[in-house]
């Protein structure tokens, strides 16, 4: 029988890919987000197996608003890269340090 | 062995292999594409999971909307991949070091030790009539109605300002200054003229 702790891994294994992801994928900001959006992907599994195997359906609420979020935070997001791309004509995250003292 | 399980490994599978092609692969569509058969796949897990309100919603909101502003955002940037890609086979196995790390400290929490089939059964499945839909949505718009509007805030906020980052002021393009409406007065734009009448020239 498949129980709680095979969902949780598999959100544990999600989480340490999307790690694994902004490491080795740390001057891309396109692969970065992606990266964001898979381990919300992890977060959101465990939400819902837990409310699966508690049978509390406000585990589906939590991940309701994560959904939300993530969503706002995506658009934000690209539109800065969008911006970002059209005043620096790059995304490598090396070359955007302008801040930089 | 009974046919969700075979489901639910079949599922997992798919989903650990497509997530490690979103990170490793060289090309962001690619990444992208596998990235949405990583969401439709979980979303498959969360059916298994009897969420199915939150099912379709990740594949209408993440597949329909989310990814398809991450394409567009891909193809119209025209990037060079050769730098990203520097520093990649560096980066690599400090990366897999702390993955390994992260997942081994996870598994010590989340083993069958402390959340295993005789510690936390497995759930009596709903009868027939039971809606997942209505019951999120009795929920939603009963205990958690103020964080909804929040959250509907939020989206708006997001609207306004993903357009006020990227909207720029065209010259060409023509718009009303209310500020500057409001204040004509009526000799600023009438102007009575008095012309005299002539005779018909023949």
């Amino acid at each position: 029988m498949v129980s709680l702790s095979h969902y949780l891994i598999l959100g544990a294994v999600l989480f340490a890919i999307s790690i694994a992801g902004i490491f080795i994928n740390r001057k891309n900001i396109i692969i970065l987000l992606m990266a964001i959006e898979l381990m919300l992907l992890a977060v959101n599994m465990n939400f819902i197996a837990f409310s699966h195997y508690l049978q509390d359906t406000a585990g589906q609420v939590f991940v309701f608003f994560i959904l939300t979020v993530a969503a706002a935070e995506a658009a934000i997001g690209l539109a800065i890269l969008v911006l970002l791309f059209r005043n620096r004509a790059t995304i490598n995250v090396q070359d955007i340090d302008s801040l930089k003292g | 062995m009974m046919i969700p399980d075979i489901i639910f490994y079949i599922f997992a599978t798919v989903l650990v292999l497509t997530s490690l092609m979103v990170v490793v692969v060289r090309n962001p569509v690619h990444a992208a594409l596998f990235l949405i058969l990583a969401f439709f796949t979980s979303a498959c897990i969360w059916v298994l999971l009897e969420a199915e309100f939150l099912a379709i919603t990740l594949v209408l909101v993440y597949v329909g909307a989310v990814m398809v502003l991450f394409l567009f955002v891909v193809m119209m940037l025209d990037i060079n991949l050769a730098p990203m890609r520097e520093g990649f086979a560096k980066a690599l196995p400090v990366g897999m070091a702390v993955a390994i790390l992260m997942f081994v400290e996870l598994m010590l929490i989340l083993g069958p030790s402390r959340f295993g089939i005789n510690i936390i059964p497995t759930p009596n499945t709903h009868d027939a009539g039971y809606s997942n839909t209505k019951e999120l949505g009795r929920i939603l718009y009963t205990q958690y109605v103020y964080p909804f509007e929040i959250a509907a805030v939020i989206l708006l906020v997001a609207i306004v300002a993903a357009i006020a980052l990227t909207m720029r002021a065209r010259r060409q393009s023509k718009y009303v200054r209310p500020e500057q409406q409001v204040n004509v007065k009526r000799n600023d734009r009438l102007r009575i003229v008095k012309v005299e009448s002539e005779q018909r020239t023949r």
